[in-house]
This record gives C-alpha cells, sequence and structure tokens, in this order.
C-alpha cells in the first residue's frame, strides 16, 4: 500500500510551508517535497511606488528579519540617488546601519537558537509536543529561557535605538540614515544594568557556545551524521575574504573548497544566478548559471558563511571560528546540525561588533546622507541572518519603481531544505511499520536547521501542523493521524 | 489558582512581525506561561486543535483559500477572536495587490522577472493539488468571520499586546491610547 506523508503547517519555523512524503507500496520514500503555500505577488505590487519606500514597505514581507530587508533595499536605493556600493556613505551612516544590523543578527539568532531550535536539543526531537517548544523550555531550564529572552531584548533595542522602532522601523534612507545615536541611547547599551549591556551580552554569546559544545560533545553522532550532505555554499564576504554581513563581494565555494564563485561584485549578481520554477511549490530554486541547476544549487546562512569565509573580524568568534575549521581540517564543512554552532559564532562574533561599534564616536556624527548622480538601476546585498540577500530594483526617471527583483536567503536554501526532507525521510521512514510523531518532528528538525524564514519565501510568495496520511495506490486517503 | 486561559495564534497573509511583538514583551512571557496555556499556534509544536480555546489571536488576512479554511477553524475553536494588527484588520500590505489582476502577479514572479525567460522557458507557474489556490485578493479578517477584537499596529506594539492580554485574561477593560490608532 503506497502512502503519502503530509507535515503541516510546519511549527518553530517562521512562516508558511509544508511538506509531503510519498511512500510506495514497498514502503520506500519516492517522493518528497517541501511546498511553500503562499505568494504575495511582491515584485509585481512595488511596481509603481516611489523609490524612497521601498526600504519602509519591503520590511513587511517578513517581521523576522525586517532589518535586513529594509537595508538591503536601501543599498540597492543608495546606488539609485548616486551614493554608490557599500564604501559611499558617511562613516556615521554605515556605521548606524552597521549597528542596528548586527542588533538584527544578534536577536534573530538568538530567537533562533532558543526559542525554536532548542527544545529539540533539550528534550529530544522524540519528545511529547505540548512541552516541547520555547513554553518547555521556560518550565524546565529558567535561567536558559531567562537569558535568551534577555539577548533577542537587547538585540532588538539596538534596532529600536538605530531604526527608531523594533520592527518596521525606518533608520536606513536612500544615501544614509536618518538619525544618529545620541550619547544617552549609547549609554543605556553600552553601560546598561546588567545584564542589559554589551560586555554581559558577549558572556552570554560565549555562554550560548558553551552549551551547545557541551551539547555536542555528548550527542556527537547526532550532530555530526544527522542530515548530512555535500553541497555548494554561497555568501558575501569582505573584499579581503574576512566574514562580513552588511557588505562586500559574492564568494562560492563547492564541496572540497575550491572557488566557484570568484568575488564578483554585488551589481554583476544577475549575470552569475538565476532561478528555476517548478510547479509544487511557489518558492524557486536559484543556481549558480554557469553549472545549471542540477550541480549549481547552493546552501546560504551561518554553516555557508563559516565555509565561504577566511576568517571572522573579532577576536573571540576567529579563536571559535578556528575550532570550528579544525573539526573538518578547513574543508567545507556539510554537518547540517553545525549550523547551529556556526549560528552561534556568529552571534558571539555580532556581539564583539556592537560592543566595539558602540565605542565608536562616529555613531554621534551628523553627516547622515550623501546624493550623487541618480542612476536608474540598483542592487542590495546583504548578509541576512538566514544567508544571502538580494534586492534589485529599476527605477523610471518620474522617480517610480518599474522592475523589482528579490531573491531571500529561505529561497536560496529551497533546494538544500528539500534534500535535508529527502535524506530524513529516507533515513527513517523506508519499511518503517508505523510513521511516529518523533519521526516527522524529525523532518522539522532538518528543515529548522536551516531557519527558514517561511514570511520572506512567501513575499513573492511567505505554519507548519502536522498531519499524516495513508493513501491506497490510487491516492484515496484511508487513514489520517494528526498531532 | 483558577483555570488558566487557552490560548491559540496563527499566522495567515502576515510578515510574522505581529508574533515578533509578542515576543517583544520579553521578561513578562516568563509571566505570560503561568497565566495563561499555549494550544495550536506557530511557536509551539500543536499543530492542530487539542482543546476549545479562550482567546485567539490572528494575524494577517486571508490570501489563499488554506488562510479561509483556518480562519474558520479559529472562529470555531476560539471564544474570542482578535485580529491582531494591521494585515488582519485591513489587509496590510499583501493588499497592495488587490487593484493588481492576479495573473499579473503571478507573470512578473516566475515568467516575467530578471532572467526568468532562461531560466524558466517552458513558462511554468506554479500550480499543484499540494499547495493552496490564490485568492482574488487579500480578504482582512472581518471579512470572513466575525471578529469581537481589533488591535492596531503594524505590528501592535509589545506592551499594548501585554496589556491586551491581562484584559482578557482577567475580565478587565482595555483602555487604548488615541497614539495607538496608527499603522506605521
Ligand atoms: S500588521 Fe505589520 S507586523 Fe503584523 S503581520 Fe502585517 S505587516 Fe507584519
Amino acid at each position: 500500500m503506497s502512502r503519502k506523508i503530509v507535515i503541516e503547517p510546519l511549527t518553530r519555523v517562521e512562516g508558511h510551508g509544508k511538506v509531503t512524503i510519498h511512500l510506495d507500496d514497498q514502503g520506500e520514500v519516492v517522493q518528497s517535497r517541501l511546498h511553500i503555500v503562499e505568494f504575495r505577488g511582491f515584485e509585481r505590487f512595488v511596481q509603481g511606488r516611489p523609490y524612497w519606500e521601498a526600504p519602509v514597505l519591503v520590511q513587511r514581507l517578513c517581521g523576522i528579519c525586517p532589518v535586513s530587508h529594509h537595508l538591503a533595499a536601501a543599498k540597492a536605493m543608495d546606488v539609485i540617488v548616486g551614493a554608490g556600493t557599500g564604501d559611499g556613505l558617511t562613516p556615521t551612516a554605515e556605521k548606524m546601519r552597521r549597528l542596528m544590523h548586527y542588533g538584527q543578527i544578534f536577536q534573530s539568532h538568538s530567537l533562533h537558537f532558543f526559542h525554536l531550535a532548542s527544545p529539540d536539543l533539550l528534550f529530544g526531537y522524540d519528545s511529547p509536543p505540548e512541552t516541547r517548544n520555547v513554553i518547555g523550555v521556560i518550565m524546565a531550564n529558567r535561567e536558559l529561557a531567562t537569558q535568551a529572552v534577555l539577548m533577542r531584548k537587547y538585540g532588538q533595542e539596538i534596532i529600536a535605538a538605530t531604526a527608531g522602532k523594533k520592527i518596521h522601523g525606518t533608520g536606513a534612507v536612500p544615501g544614509g540614515i536618518n538619525k544618529n545615536l545620541s550619547i544617552a541611547e549609547r549609554d543605556v547599551l553600552l553601560k546598561g544594568p546588567h545584564p542589559m549591556n554589551a560586555d554581559a551580552m558577549v558572556r552570554y554569546a560565549q555562554g550560548a557556545l558553551d552549551f551547545f559544545k557541551d551539547y555536542y560533545s555528548k550527542h556527537k553522532e547526532f550532530i555530526d551524521n544527522f542530515s548530512r550532505f555535500p553541497s555548494n555554499h554561497l555568501s558575501l564576504v569582505r573584499p579581503d575574504g574576512a566574514l562580513d554581513f552588511y557588505d562586500g563581494v559574492l564568494r562560492a565555494v563547492d564541496a572540497d573548497g575550491r572557488k566557484i564563485l570568484h568575488d564578483v561584485e554585488c551589481q554583476d549578481y544577475l549575470a552569475h544566478i538565476r532561478e528555476e520554477v517548478r510547479s509544487w511549490t511557489y518558492m524557486k530554486f536559484p543556481y549558480l548559471r554557469h553549472l545549471g541547476p542540477e550541480k549549481g544549487w547552493y546552501r546560504v546562512g551561518p554553516l555557508a558563511r563559516l565555509n565561504t569565509a577566511d576568517f571572522v573580524p573579532s577576536p573571540l568568534a576567529q579563536e571559535e571560528f578556528e575550532a570550528f575549521r579544525k573539526v573538518t581540517g578547513g574543508r567545507p564543512n556539510d554537518m547540517c546540525m553545525h549550523t547551529h554552532w556556526a549560528r552561534l559564532i556568529e552571534t558571539l562574533h555580532a556581539a564583539e561588533m556592537i560592543r566595539d561599534l558602540l565605542r565608536d564616536a562616529d555613531l554621534q556624527g551628523s553627516d547622515l546622507v550623501v546624493r550623487g548622480k541618480r542612476e536608474a538601476e540598483g542592487v542590495g546585498i546583504i548578509e541576512a541572518p538566514r544567508g544571502t540577500l538580494f534586492h534589485h530594483y529599476r527605477v523610471s526617471p518620474d522617480d517610480q519603481i518599474v522592475m523589482a527583483n528579490l531573491i531571500v536567503s529561505t529561497t536560496n536554501n529551497n533546494e538544500p531544505m528539500n534534500r535535508a526532507v529527502n535524506n530524513v525521510a529516507r533515513a527513517l521512514m523506508t519499511k518503517a511499520k508505523e510513521i511516529t510523531e518523533g519521526m516527522m518532528n524529525a523532518v522539522e528538525v532538518a528543515i529548522r536547521a536551516y531557519d527558514p524564514c517561511l514570511s520572506c519565501a512567501t513575499h513573492a510568495y511567505g505554519s507548519m501542523a502536522l498531519a499524516v496520511s495513508l493513501c491506497d495506490a490510487s491516492g484515496n486517503v484511508i487513514a489520517q493521524r494528526t498531532r | 489558582m483558577a483555570q488558566k486561559k487557552i490560548i491559540a495564534t496563527a499566522s495567515l497573509a502576515g510578515c510574522f512581525g505581529c508574533h515578533m511583538s509578542i515576543l517583544d514583551i520579553d521578561e513578562r512571557i516568563l509571566d505570560l506561561v503561568e497565566l495563561v496555556e499555549f494550544n495550536k499556534s506557530p511557536i509551539t509544536d500543536i499543530k492542530s486543535f487539542t482543546k476549545e480555546c479562550d482567546i485567539g489571536l490572528v494575524e494577517g488576512g486571508c490570501c489563499n483559500d488554506e488562510n479561509v479554511h483556518t480562519l474558520i477553524e479559529f472562529r470555531r475553536h476560539c471564544t474570542i477572536l482578535v485580529a491582531l494588527g494591521e494585515c488582519a484588520i485591513m489587509g496590510g500590505l499583501p493588499s497592495l495587490r488587490n487593484e493588481i489582476p492576479l495573473a499579473e502577479c503571478l507573470r512578473e514572479a516566475y515568467i516575467d522577472g530578471p532572467g526568468m525567460s532562461e531560466a524558466n522557458p517552458a513558462g511554468i507557474v506554479p500550480a499543484d493539488p499540494d499547495i493552496p489556490r490564490i485568492l482574488d485578493r487579500i480578504y482582512p479578517c472581518h471579512e470572513v468571520v466575525k471578529i469581537d477584537y481589533s488591535l492596531p499596529g503594524c505590528p501592535p506594539r509589545a506592551d499594548l499586546i501585554w496589556e491586551a492580554l491581562v484584559a482578557l485574561v482577567t475580565g478587565r477593560e482595555l483602555i487604548l491610547p488615541y497614539d495607538s490608532f496608527k499603522y506605521d
């Protein structure tokens, strides 16, 4: 009897999606898919809007990493207003934006690790779903939960201080920023009462890393092998090869670490990236053009970034990075669950950068916006918490947006997430007599490692519950189970 | 102690920002879990209602048939249903597409966009029994089911969400300050 398994809506990922797995008469997995189930039509409806609205409009694609969309759109609009690419802004504007972005990475990574992923680690992916969530974490480990809440809070306060508002702020404008950081605002963030200050957050981030490493030492087999598979990796890097979330050049490496995209300029992305369409999901499948869809798909996000970058430009995180790299002898790391590790190293890096930036007097500068020769087209690329995010706009002489193209982080991970689903389904469900809730959650654990922001992915397109349907050969549902 | 109130939450055609704003109540979330019990919600692993709920919070309007089903299900299982944020109340940003034929939006995303003629020569537009059908326009929640309360904002600020939850749980009246009536 063939069976079809449906996991819907996916939970503890951010956004809207579902998984289907088909088993044939022999109990072999014949097909598995991650479907993105929503479509927004953003690329079309933003046409006709004035270009300066874009940074404020587009972040409404995603309330989880709004700052990334806000900044990617602003960077594209920098090009449009003639402020150049990346280095054209005033020091105050660039540093305010960076601070905002580090705040975003810090809060988003903390949220993901503690609120969304830690329940699987703390309780096991096959523990009862009633407690396998952040509320369970609060009940079981109040100290850890409190720390998680405060880390997220701190990141959100940085965003509020730089963007004006915790969610959907307005700080970045084409060519710069609309406020600086007052001394009073700075002092709250730098020297606030324990633990709401920059030094404490660095220590919290180290603590989170220790928590993970301790877990890893006890569950090495699972962390190393769960849903592992080779892939290409893509991200921005600073021109000197450093990890950089805000700006840089596009680099991709293959599974052996050979460069397959050689530090290309952001404005040229379209010469190198294409997106395939498949009929069963609203999310497209990006690939490197010269390699084609079969071989050119890649991973983005924390794991990919630590695989493409040569070093991390802050001392504590660099030390952790070296330890991380040592595990694979310098080769790209393809262990899916190591993404959590990479994410925490980045969290520490963000904390260090925040601490150092807050001491920079440029943040109190008053030169906020630059303008130059008006251009018709601009690309803004940024490393969002979940990976490389592309914004590309064309603007008419009367200031209306006439074309918008967005490739969001989660879309870049579409193929890897589909492979992850397939891997886990094959490993756990092949010939299984009974499909348990734990097996279904395991599929989600694999997806969750990518921290997919399905809201973003829905832009053009957008929770996931669990229902299993047993179907007969002709597809009729003969039994159903939900949780 | 009195029976804990049971809460469910859903994100329909929203950006999850309203859910994030719930988390922005920060430390108070530690108190909240003493006060209420969460049922179906994207932040838990409970994927369909296991109990009747006292309060349902809905973010986002309806952009596809699945959103409509979810919303009707929420109405059935929740005594009080709250539209959380601009998208749920009025459609929000996604409703910018209401003036544009759906086919044009799909064409732009999958066929006319930069590089698409090369990457999608067959002109495939996603359509499959496993993905929901998109509605002709965005429907705010109150056009689909009866909504008991609305919390304004994009997203409603965390303090307002907190006040509203405390008011609903304790049966107090909630005063909405005038300056919260903005959709910035
Ligand atoms: S109201 Fe605003 S924050 Fe809430 S879902 Fe809509 S766009 Fe996002």
